[in-house]
């Protein structure tokens, strides 16, 4: 006998014979009838006309008709409010009853009755089961509380019930203790500023002992509240490590994830020299490897927090490269994250091994995932340096199949390795010429037009192949056009002669018969360029370009701290900060990672950047010890003791400018004549890694005002100036912010006429004088200067800039 | 927390609801149904979505989708877990999950979704305390229940609910008091063209069956325990005991449950079973393909391997196989492109082999990709990592209990490349 039969239906009418049969006498009967109700209702069919018939039954005292009543009463009593009130009397006199399992599922039907009405009598009854004898009644009030609250959040403060969930974390029974947890954090989710989760050592001790005790949903629930407290010191964070850890080996992999959270958290404030710190490692990787071999849904969240550890602690997973080889039956999602995470963990070490998996990956029968595999194999070159020829080598093995979009995915990573490595891998030009006409999506195509515009002086009919391109020029994507456009200009730059028709035809074509506004303005640029300074032109379009690192694709640093502080939770799945997705956010709090508390101040960068993540300068997150020397990035025009602006003075200049590099704007600059009389020597210098130190102090973390200031450093060594060499610091003199610097002439004839210059700073740093430079600087001369500074500059919201550049006449 | 639960079918059909807060309108399914368009195969239907207001966490599981709606910041694990966790008491209860036995049920389903969740809260998953409250539908019990109007539904609060030990029912006896331990270990492995081993690994697991009357405390000792260095265990297992001295301690659940789970990762040295020889070759001209396995063991510790089975995904061209086996049958289906060949036993004296030629469709260029090969196997009494259980000691009671531990090995993805 199934329950296939309570769907069967008469020709008199479903619900009229339903009526009938749930007033009749017969328990029985009354009992079959509500199955049938119920059986409709889950199937979506209405059968809230029966409301008065089916409450009618709720007073018995068979426990299975009163819980079908009840699942009715839940889904249908807020079409029926007034109808409703009317099984108000059995509730209260439910929750009287002797038997513990009926006054819980009285308080918990009614908590789940969402109509007004009846939560003004739920009141009393609540006060009393909150306070119950048996624990089992006392956990289902404690969620019911979560339940009012979201009914009416007021009634809740009023009646004093928060106070009493707060109580029930001290309760004696952990399951009691869990599900309070539980409440209590739904009801801080709702109102983010209501300080509910009063978290200090003793609370925390306590759920520490439920923790153990409670079942696996409650340990998550416990798990997801101690994440969000910041403990004391590395001590209390040890300790509590320690507690966590057997959570490790929990069989559910939610238990498992939300005690890595708490340890990945906690174990920022671990002093790394600690042997608790190497042991804890050690103990995270078995457990993320084991989440791998659960069901593929489980395996995909598991992976996407995985990507999130390796980029925080790459420690923890280097050796376990293997598990995330990507298995034919994987679904495809999961195969994608796996892909993700080799390339992350790829190394030097085992290159090798991930290369021949990539490359075995690339002949599947999955497109996307095949795309993808080809693309790693790149991102794989620009990681590890000493695989990028190995790397090159497969992708042209790759290109030999000839099948389509696999030669144009590895076309489009080819172009990426050019930039990291220029002047290397140019042999393989002509491989990548065989294959133009097979092109046909813009990515690729811009790719390929890309590598011809820039090797345009080694491909002999680079202009044909150009051309070729630009008989559809209106039919291509502006990623193409854009691209087509600058290629050919850098043809015209290399090879003017042979090609000034054919730059004539490309700038008319993005000038007059585009409509897209880009399209056009980039045209103009470059024709104006070209009509009036083609020399600058060919510094500004021929310059070098910055080299590609594989960080381009990781997560921002205090991003990736963010979501390490929400492991296991959908913006780890998203990699997105809560705020970004979580529907009325308005009061998502930003959580951090606590920082090191090692003692000592800000006697070492070390210390002083740890301490600037505990701080909050915005967004700083210097890498450790950083000196500025390494970051400098020169561009300089060469020296002229006086006279007219350098560009378009000579070709000899012209060599020198390409030799030094630089940054396209500050060409830019030059060639639209920033009128350079007025500012014979300018240089700007955005902060650097001195200025931790400056802001550590600033934060006030306990060091005498201007007892400390970093030893002056060379910010640009004369080599690299034409002879000027500038040291220096910054540091805080009576609470003045000042930038002294040491300038030395190391050329053989004097300099004058010194100005600086900042750049828009993620600190607003801006100078409060003139720099006071008054007598000329003779050869091996040097000069102290001391350059107040204040912070009401324009800021500018980005990552720090570190680069210092430097113009002298 | 969890709002609501739809479960659908293959075909797209939502034929189970159920709402823990307010109702969510079917509609929101929608999402859904175009994420599973653009998937192509149902298994490839990501687990997590997103929609303007609610986020969709899914699994699939014996053709169904599960597929819960949730509306706030909730961990997708925790989610998953509770849904594979109510596919598996469906199972439990019914003896399948699947579409007819839900629809059969769907009183009993309704309330164990009830007393499973509560506001979205986990309430009670433990299999043996939901079947204190709610007993599972047998043919004996509904004809006693008509006779005597008697119900399924317990009437008093099951014991195990908020004792430290939550997962055993006091008051249980048996006649016959015995133990019987499954270790289940299956390999997966990926293994090249050459046969060098790429990925190898060991996933272990015990499933016990205790009938033991009273509250027995049982200790379980092993040979090698050093093997085992990342596990997961039942709740019942006391964890301290393990770290200390390395034995699993525990006063377990009545009835099947399964004790822990173990990994024995790519780097220590995993045993593969068998080696395959395999030559897969396709011709443009001429149309056809030849192929070419055989079989033989490798590392069995003296076992036999049985149950040995070949599954190739053969690439789409590929229309028919005309091959003979020296043992075993072999299949090719047209349609799904799968050809199996189903071995048998494993002769160590004269070793399978398949081999023949393969009728491919004219006019289509040769195939890109290479098929890879799924083999199956069993080995019995054996764990192929070498873990041994010990001894199996009881405490707390007096009787004398029967107690029996068996070993087998399987193959799990173990896929050789060509």
């Amino acid at each position: 006998m199934t329950d296939s039969k309570y769907f069967t239906t008469t020709k008199k009418g479903e619900i009229f014979e339903l009526k009938a049969e749930l007033n009749s006498d017969k328990k029985e009967k009354k009992k079959e009838a509500v199955k049938k109700v119920i059986a409709s209702m889950t199937v979506g069919k209405d059968v809230s006309a029966l409301f008065p018939d089916v409450v009618n039954c709720m007073q018995t005292d068979n426990l299975e008709l009163k819980k079908l009543v009840y699942l009715y009463l839940m889904n249908y009593a807020k079409s029926q409010p007034d109808m409703a009130i009317m099984a108000v009397n059995t509730f209260v006199k439910d929750c009287e009853d002797p038997n513990p399992l009926i006054r819980a599922l009285a308080v918990r039907t009614m908590g789940c009755i969402r109509v007004d009405k009846i939560t003004e009598y739920l009141c009393e009854p609540l006060r009393k089961c909150l306070k119950d004898e048996d624990p089992y009644v006392r956990k289902t009030a404690a969620v019911c509380v979560a339940k009012l609250h979201d009914i009416n959040a007021q009634l809740v403060e009023d009646q004093g019930f928060l106070d009493t969930l707060k109580d029930l974390i001290s309760d004696s029974n952990p399951m009691v203790v869990a599900n309070a947890v539980a409440a209590l954090s739904e009801i801080a989710e709702s109102h983010p500023n209501s300080n509910l989760m009063d978290l200090n050592p003793q609370t925390i001790n306590k759920l520490l002992t439920a923790l153990n005790e409670c079942t696996e949903w409650g340990q998550i629930f416990i798990l997801d509240c101690l994440a969000n407290y910041t403990p004391r010191d590395d001590r209390e964070s040890q300790s509590i490590c320690e507690r966590v850890t057997p959570r490790l080996s929990h069989a559910n992999s939610a238990v498992v994830l939300s005690a890595v959270k708490v340890l990945m958290k906690f174990m920022e404030m671990l002093p790394k020299d600690l042997d608790y710190y190497g042991t804890l490692l050690k103990k995270l990787a078995p457990p993320l490897v084991t989440l791998l071999s659960a069901e593929p849904e489980l395996q995909y969240v598991a992976l996407r927090n995985i990507n999130l550890i390796v980029q925080r602690r790459p420690e923890i997973l280097k050796h376990e490269m293997k598990v995330f080889f990507v298995k034919y039956n994987d679904p495809i999602y999961v195969k994608l994250e796996k892909l993700d995470i080799m390339i992350r963990l790829a190394s030097q070490a085992n290159i090798a091994q991930v290369l021949a998996e990539l490359k075995e990956y690339a002949t599947e029968v999955d497109v996307d995932f095949v795309r993808k595999a080809v693309r790693a194999i790149g991102r794989c070159a620009i990681k590890v340096e000493q695989s990028a020829e190995r790397c090159v080598s497969t992708l042209l093995d790759l290109i030999q199949t000839k099948v389509n979009y696999v030669v144009q995915e590895a076309i489009v990573v080819i172009k990426d390795i050019f930039r990291k490595y220029p002047n290397k891998y140019e042999s393989v030009i002509a491989t990548l010429c065989e294959n133009l006409d097979s092109l046909d999506e813009p990515e690729a195509r811009a790719a390929m037009i890309w590598i011809v515009g820039e090797y345009a002086e080694r491909i002999d009919n680079a202009d044909e192949l150009l051309e070729s391109f630009l008989e559809g020029f209106h039919d291509e994507s502006t990623q193409v056009q854009l691209q087509l456009l600058t290629a050919i200009v850098k043809l015209f730059l290399k090879k003017p002669t042979e090609t000034q028709e054919l730059v004539q035809q490309v700038l008319s074509l993005a000038t007059q018969d585009s409509d897209n506004p880009d399209l056009r303005d980039r045209g103009y640029i470059y024709w104006r360029l070209l009509s009036t300074d083609p020399v600058a032109a060919k510094e500004v379009v021929l310059a070098e370009k910055p080299l590609i690192s594989e960080e381009t694709d990781l997560i921002e640093p205090t991003l990736l701290e963010e979501l390490i502080c929400h492991i296991g939770t959908l913006a780890s799945v998203y990699h997105k900060p809560p705020s970004a997705f979580v529907e009325g956010s308005r009061g998502v709090q930003h959580k951090r990672l606590p920082g090191s508390t090692e003692s000592g101040e800000s006697e070492s960068p070390d210390t002083a950047s740890a301490a600037a993540v505990s701080d909050a300068p915005p967004a700083v997150i210097p890498s450790q010890g950083d000196l500025l020397g390494d970051l400098l990035n020169l561009d300089l025009t060469p020296p002229t003791t006086t006279g007219p602006p350098p560009p378009a003075s000579s070709g000899m200049q012209m060599g020198a400018m390409d030799l030094l590099g630089g940054g396209l704007d500050s060409l830019i600059g030059a060639g639209f004549g920033a009128p350079p009389a007025a500012m014979p020597a300018s240089f700007s210098a955005p902060v650097s890694g001195g200025l931790d130190d400056l802001f550590d102090l600033g934060g006030g973390v306990g060091m005498p005002m201007g007892a400390y200031s970093a030893p002056k450093t060379v910010w640009l060594p004369a080599l690299k100036a034409k002879g000027l060499e500038i040291s220096g610091t910054f540091a805080r003199r009576s609470g003045v912010i000042q930038m002294e610097m040491t300038l030395t002439n190391k050329a053989m004839s004097v300099m004058t006429d010194f100005a600086i210059q900042f750049n828009r700073n993620s600190f607003g740093l801006a100078p409060a004088g003139p720099l006071q430079v008054l007598t000329p600087l003779s050869p091996n001369q040097s000069i102290e200067v001391t350059l107040p500074l204040n912070t009401v500059g324009p800021v500018m919201k980005m990552e720090p800039l570190n680069n210092l550049q430097i113009r002298a006449p | 927390m969890i709002h609501s639960l739809f479960v659908i079918n293959h075909l797209g059909d939502i034929f189970l609801e159920k709402h823990w807060k307010s109702v969510i309108s079917r509609s929101v399914c929608d999402y859904f149904f175009e994420a599973r368009e653009k998937a192509v195969d149902p298994e490839n239907v990501p687990p997590v979505l997103q929609t303007p207001h609610h986020y969709l966490i899914s699994i699939y599981r014996g053709k169904l989708f599960f597929l819960s709606v949730i509306q706030t910041e909730v961990p997708p694990l925790f989610v998953i877990e509770f849904l594979h966790r109510v596919a598996d008491t469906f199972q439990d209860y019914f003896g399948e999950c699947s579409e007819s036995v839900i629809s059969d049920n769907v009183v009993i389903v309704y309330e164990l979704l009830e007393e499973m969740l509560d506001n979205g809260f986990p309430l009670a998953t433990e299999s043996n305390v939901l079947k204190e409250m709610i007993r599972p539908p047998n043919i004996l019990r509904s004809v006693v229940n008509t006779l005597t109007g008697g119900s399924n539904v317990g009437e008093t609060l099951p014991q195990g609910q908020l004792s430290n030990i939550p997962w055993r029912r006091a008051g249980v006896k048996y006649t016959n008091n015995e133990a019987y331990f499954d270790v289940t270990e299956e390999i997966d492995a990926i293994v090249d063209k050459s046969g060098t081993t790429v990925s190898a690994e060991i996933q272990g697991v015990i499933e016990a069956c205790v009938k033991l009357s009273g509250m027995p405390d049982l200790t379980m000792s092993f040979m090698n325990p050093r093997l085992l260095d990342d596990v997961s265990f039942h709740p019942c297992v006391r964890f301290r005991r393990w770290e200390s001295e390395r034995v699993l301690s525990f006063i377990p659940p009545d009835g099947n449950f399964t004790l822990m789970t173990y990994h024995i990762s790519s780097q220590n040295l995993v045993a593969i079973p068998v080696y395959v020889k395999q030559s897969i070759s396709f011709f443009e001209a001429g149309s056809c393909g030849r192929l070419d396995i055989t079989i033989g063991p490798k590392q069995t510790m003296g076992k036999t391997v049985e149950d040995l089975k070949v599954t190739v995904h053969m690439p789409k061209a590929v229309l028919n196989a005309n091959l003979t086996a020296s043992q075993g049958n072999y299949t090719y289906d047209f349609t799904t492109k799968l050809l199996v060949w189903d071995i048998g036993k494993l002769n160590p004296q004269k070793l399978p082999n398949l081999r023949g030629s393969l009728s491919m469709q004219t006019g289509v260029p040769n195939p890109e990709e290479n098929p890879s090969l799924n083999i199956d196997l069993k080995i019995q009494q054996l764990a192929i990592s070498g873990l041994k259980v010990s001894r199996l000691d009881m405490y707390g009671e007096t009787y004398k209990p029967f107690k029996g531990v068996k070993y087998v090995t399987k193959a799990g993805k173990f896929q050789v490349r060509t």
